[in-house]
């Protein structure tokens, strides 16, 4: 496998239960070292997707590669160049923080030290603390730390920072941006979208087991879904206008109340996109 | 589709891992307050019961008297192998299917094998220790006679060794049995209780009526508590076995075609996960 060859390559991907597809077709790639979203709602195919990915579901259909192996067919040696953080976890947990990462460490070939791995989780005044008696936020940083304590190539991320308080997701913001510059590949599922914009490089939209959109975090939607909107307010009444050109309509506009212009976040690119989906396939059933 | 050069784990790697899961293991069994008492003291607690209870009967004929707690003692090292083995390991590995933590293993470079040395060692672990417990507890609170010649603690450590490796290894394939962890316990112990019923463990195994013996002598645990009582009752007492001897053969034969059998139903029904759940 050569470095300019992407690290996760998937075609046509499908996966049905019995008569309901899961996955209908998608595609996509995951270069070196790139960190890529992938976002969709509850039910829209992201676990399925990863789960193919991480080797623990069979496709129905379709190609995957995943550092150059079919993941349904991985062993061990493929299995210990990857990190996986599930979606949820609910093991008994009768060992502490820092056993249960000393004894992980011994199953890589090349792990990293545990007293790091624990002070980039946070977990330092924890560590010897059993991983039962922590909060849901703390036992999902156990989780996070289990998954790069072998060094990983490729890291899966399943909603990581579901139970985080803000400044715990930004300390995992942190600890992600650093495994980024130590040139890790990530594919990160999430339903924080600030987490994707911040995190991600790329990201693919999959709605209703297609990939609906994808591309750079800042050119998704397309050029139309970022028309800036102006809002203002003139007499009581509120005004809205979307413009290529906020900055004559202002001008133009004077000094009138409450003058925002709003660049559509991700989130509002989005639900934009989800939304006109839901939308189309309505029609088609009708 | 281009050549794929994967770096090769070290050899040797199984076993290592597989020692660092007894360790992992024994731990983790002994912070698990439940399963120290339903698998580990549980035989220590019945014997007490039986010997206070029955302190004053004697269960040897009148010139040669034999106390509750030495009548019973073999029956509960039997019982110990089953609960340390069979209903342990059920109940443990079906809770780690359903918990997340199969799972979370199966993403993980750890081999099937490795798991099954830390789960075989921790029951040898803990089989020992409960076995050593018990013979201290018999001897020396309930001042039970434990034989002196070294042909009698041989046949001990073989018909240990045996049943517990058996036993682990049929608890790892019933596993599969209970549909969740939570209803492990309730699948898995009622088997246990039958089995330690009718095969001579907590009743006496001759004064069952015939049918229900040979339908206990299907099962191990029979033939377990029969090579215990040869290593613990006086020798006078064979003839009070069915057909009149302890028949050592046919304890190691049958003991080990379950062991087979165990191998054979883990080998085709265990997985770190049901792919299409």
């Amino acid at each position: 496998m050569t470095s300019s060859e992407p690290v996760v390559s998937v075609r046509d991907l499908r996966k049905t239960y019995g008569s309901f597809t899961a996955l209908d077709g998608v595609s996509f790639d995951i270069a070196r070292g790139e960190t890529f979203a992938l976002l969709g709602p509850n039910g829209a195919g992201k676990s399925t997707t990863i789960e193919i990915l991480e080797g623990y579901r069979d496709r129905s259909g379709g190609e995957a590669r995943v550092l150059g192996v079919d993941p349904g067919k991985g062993g061990l040696d493929w299995k210990a160049r990857l990190g996986i953080v599930l979606q949820s976890t609910g093991e008994s947990g009768n060992v502490t923080v820092r056993e249960q990462l000393t004894h992980f460490a011994g199953y890589y070939p090349n792990a990293r030290s545990v007293d790091e791995v624990i002070a980039a989780v946070g977990l330092e005044e924890k560590q010897k603390t059993l991983i039962r008696k922590l909060s849901g936020g703390q036992r999902r940083r156990v989780d996070v730390a289990l998954g790069i304590i072998g060094r990983p190539e490729l890291l899966f991320l399943d909603e990581p920072t579901t139970g985080f308080d803000p400044e715990a997701r930004r300390q995992f913001w942190e600890l992600i941006e650093r495994l980024k510059r130590e040139g890790t590949t990530i594919l990160l599922t999430t339903h924080y979208l600030d987490e994707a914009a911040h995190l991600g490089d790329r990201a693919g939209v999959i709605a209703g087991g297609r990939l609906i959109d994808i591309g750079a975090i800042d050119e998704l939607g397309g050029a139309d879904a970022r028309v800036p909107v102006v809002r203002w307010r003139e007499n009581g009444v509120q005004h809205e206008e979307r413009t290529t050109t906020p900055g004559a309509l202002v001008a133009r506009l004077g000094e009138p109340d409450d003058l925002q212009v709003i660049r559509p976040s991700l989130e509002d690119i989005y639900l934009t996109l989800v939304g006109t989906y839901e939308k189309s396939t309505e029609g088609a059933l009708l | 589709m281009t050549t794929i050069d994967i770096p090769r784990l070290p050899a040797g790697r199984t076993l290592r891992l597989g020692v660092s899961r007894v360790g992992y293991e024994v731990k983790t069994y002994f912070r698990q307050g439940d399963s120290v008492f339903f698998t580990f003291l549980f035989p220590l607690v019945m014997l007490t019961i039986f010997s206070v209870a029955f302190s004053e009967q004697n269960f040897g004929p009148d010139d040669a008297p034999l106390s509750a707690a030495a009548y019973y003692l073999p029956g509960m090292l039997a019982a110990g192998l089953l609960l340390s083995g069979l209903q342990n390991m059920a109940i443990d590995i079906a809770g780690e299917k359903s918990d997340g933590t199969l799972k979370r293993f199966a993403g993980t470079p750890l081999p099937v094998l490795s798991y099954f040395i830390g789960k075989i060692g921790q029951v040898f672990v803990t089989g020992v220790l409960q076995a050593a417990l018990l013979l201290l507890v018999a001897r020396f609170v309930f001042q039970v006679d434990l034989p002196t010649e070294p042909q009698a603690w041989l046949t001990f450590a073989w018909v240990f060794v045996l049943g517990v490796t058996t036993s682990a290894i049929l608890g790892i394939a019933l596993s599969g049995l209970p549909r969740s962890g939570k209803s492990a316990t309730a699948v898995i112990i009622p088997i246990a209780l039958v089995l330690q019923f009718i095969s001579g463990v907590y009743l006496t195994f001759t004064q069952l009526p015939e049918w229900l013996q040979n339908v206990a002598s299907v099962f191990p645990l029979k033939w377990m508590a029969q090579g215990m009582r040869s290593v613990f009752l006086p020798s006078g007492y064979e003839t009070l076995e069915a057909g009149g001897t302890w028949n050592l053969e046919g304890v190691a034969i049958v003991t080990a075609i379950w062991l087979v059998v165990g191998l054979v139903v883990t080998r085709m029904t265990f997985r770190w996960i049901r792919r299409d759940s």
